[in-house]
């Protein structure tokens, strides 16, 4: 079985690109001289070290003891918190800016719902000096004032998206309007393993890191570099492609994506795409997405902004078809208790994201001893505000 | 032969073509605007069938977009309004939407309503080429359903003679890098681009649209093309209260 990109740009029968003609020649060129650039060795090095020197990369595997006894299995946590700007985002970032200046793009978007994506954007945009423009939904703006800031200080550009429902995927809307707008001289920074042909596979191949450097840092731990369990959380996906992607051929490792159930999977407030998704096309790409009967996308939920989005990627929708994934869901107070949990056992603030990938250590039945990694894909410092109110701290 | 092949056979200048949105102002209004439209002097029309995510579509479409939905409108009560279509308009008929809305619906059952009811093609901007090719082309063709390419200035010549070859009622000329409902001032730029074109002797009609709003616009467009097509202008310009007045009114400025 394939579950990577084949040369159509599909993952058996998802992926592709569905984009109107406005957008086909930016989409092909890209999809001409992605792999080239990434392929090349200065690209690489360059890529390396800033991951390095700038991000604090590798990020180490932390075996978390007082988890691993309640769990009665080895915890391993990768810490993908500890990267600069505080998650996962930044590997993807740092590699797209690299592609776009390897293009000869003068100008930068992005879409951002809580504002993660959009500052790790801001960030390697001023690193590099180019004009940044990130689109967020208004009703997104108003909740994430800080990262708004943050973004602002940082030199970009926030244009609020002030159609539909104002929020992740209408800013994706809004960047891809001016994607057609500004054919020539931007590149526009998608944050998930979405999207046509080719960005759930170049996003997947930036954040591919976190495998590579887990495969060896299990091997020095543990003497394998396989573990029994790899867990991670997905809205768009790309911290849980990440975090799959070099464990996705060793067929032994059970891969365990958890999204977000919400209020609950039934209650009309949830984001468990795979749950409640059918098959279609959302943001240029077959995948799964929520939808009505007659194929309008539908507004998802969920405590954690990171996966409030109605669809996922579509090598995520192809692992979760062929089984080759396990895909389950988490509530929101059951991702809250998870984020104290961790706090109160490891000292460590979980992003509310990554407290739904803990919270399903709770449903595995370990039979002991066995060896589970946790993709910590961001750390909770921006989620204070919503531990706060749910805990009455 | 469908009736904007006919259409196209025997007249080759100066077409106006409306797009409007099914199920905006009111869910019923759609059979009433074809009406009036085609005794105030249309050639043919455009009927959009909303979507949520509407990515090639400026503000006032996406707003009407969303309030059709609003209204209830979907493909199946769509198709029921227009099963008195063809007793009440004879000008060529498209349907224009996005690709999920006709997945959910069924491609093959989509085009055989098509058929029913009397629409002779459709726009689907977010429907890959490759795709229509291998898996539907046949379909459309059964049910005598013309499928609509857009072409943008960025379009290589070659991908342009291969939509040619694909199409079989005219090629829809995208008149800049935009969204719909922009303003066209049809520049040196633009000029150049409607004649590189024109000159490539394609052997469909085209027709340009996006950013045309007016007569002027109009006839700065159809000095180089079959036709144009005015859809943010006309949409923008519906008056609730006034519906029937406010779209004769349009249609005076163009065709007098």
């Amino acid at each position: 079985m394939n579950y990577f990109v084949d040369e159509r740009g599909y993952y058996g029968d998802f992926g592709g690109a569905y984009i109107p003609e406005m957008l086909y020649p930016n989409v092909e060129e890209l999809r001409q001289k992605y792999q080239a650039v990434i392929d090349d060795e200065q690209f690489q090095q360059e890529f390396k070290a800033l991951l390095k020197d700038y991000v604090g990369r590798p990020s180490p595997l932390y075996l978390a003891k007082r988890l691993s006894e309640k769990y009665g299995a080895n915890i391993f946590l990768k810490r993908e918190d500890l990267n600069h700007t505080g998650a996962h985002k930044i590997n993807n970032t740092i590699g797209q800016i690299l592609l776009a200046e390897k293009l000869g793009k003068k100008r930068i978007i992005a879409e951002t719902g809580a504002g993660q994506h959009g500052v790790a954007t801001a960030t390697v945009c001023a690193l590099r000096g180019l004009e940044c423009v990130v689109y967020m939904g208004e009703v997104d703006i108003k909740r994430q004032a800080p990262n708004v800031a943050r973004m602002k200080m940082l030199g970009a550009k926030v244009v609020p998206a002030t159609s539909g429902s104002k929020t992740l995927k209408d800013a994706t809307n809004e960047a891809m309007r001016d994607w057609i707008a500004n054919p020539v001289d931007t590149h526009y920074i998608i944050g998930s393993v979405v999207g046509p042909h080719p960005y759930p596979d170049m996003v997947a191949q930036f954040q591919s890191i976190i495998s590579f450097e887990t495969k060896k840092q299990l091997k020095e731990q543990t003497g394998s570099e396989l573990a029994d369990y790899v867990l991670a959380c997905v809205g768009g996906g790309s911290n849980a492609m990440g975090m799959f992607y070099h464990f996705i051929d060793d067929e032994s490792v059970k891969l365990i994506a958890i999204e977000a159930a919400g209020k609950g999977v039934s209650s009309g407030f949830s984001a468990a795409t795979t749950t409640l998704g059918k098959e279609g096309v959302l943001h240029g790409s077959r995948s799964i997405l929520m939808q009505t009967l007659d194929g309008q996308v539908v507004e998802p939920h969920s405590v954690s902004a990171g996966l409030d989005y109605p669809g996922i990627g579509p090598q995520h929708a192809h692992l979760f078809k062929t089984g080759r994934g396990l895909y389950s869901s988490i509530t929101d107070d059951e991702a809250l208790q998870a984020g104290l949990l961790l706090t109160q056992y490891e000292g460590i603030i979980p992003a509310i994201e990554s407290a739904h990938a803990l919270a399903y250590l709770e449903k595995i039945e370990f039979k002991g001893g066995e060896n589970v990694v946790v993709c910590l894909s961001g750390r909770g410092d921006k989620d204070m505000e919503t531990y706060m109110k749910y805990f009455n701290l | 032969m469908n009736r904007l092949q006919q259409l196209f056979k025997t007249q080759q200048k100066g077409l106006l073509s409306i797009y409007y949105t099914a199920g905006y102002p009111n869910l019923n209004d759609t059979l009433k605007i074809a009406e009036t439209l085609e005794q105030c002097g249309a050639d043919f029309l455009e009927i959009g069938f909303p979507y949520s995510d509407p990515v090639a579509d400026g503000p006032v479409i996406q707003a009407s977009s969303k309030e059709a939905l609003d209204n209830g409108m979907t493909l199946p009560v769509l198709f029921e309004q227009l099963k008195e279509l063809r007793q009440k308009v004879t000008i060529p008929i498209l349907l224009m939407g996005y690709v999920n809305v006709v997945l959910q619906y069924g491609v093959k059952e989509f085009c055989k309503k098509c058929q029913e009811v009397g629409v002779d093609g459709c726009i689907i901007p977010d429907l890959p080429m490759y795709e229509y090719e291998e898996m539907y082309q046949t379909t459309f063709e059964t049910y005598g359903l013309s499928n609509i390419f857009l072409v943008t200035p960025q379009t290589s010549e070659e991908r342009i003679r291969k939509i040619d070859g694909l199409s079989n009622a005219f090629i829809y000329l995208v008149s800049s890098a935009a969204t719909t409902g922009g303003n066209l001032s049809v520049s040196e730029r633009s000029a150049a681009y409607f004649k590189r074109v024109a000159d490539m002797q394609l052997k469909n009609p085209f027709v340009i649209g996006f950013g045309i709003s007016d007569k002027e616009t109009f006839d700065a467009a159809t000095q180089y093309a079959s036709g144009a097509i005015i859809g943010s202008a006309f949409v923008k310009n519906m008056n609730k209260a006034d519906l029937e007045g406010s779209i004769k009114s349009f249609m005076k400025q163009l065709r007098g």
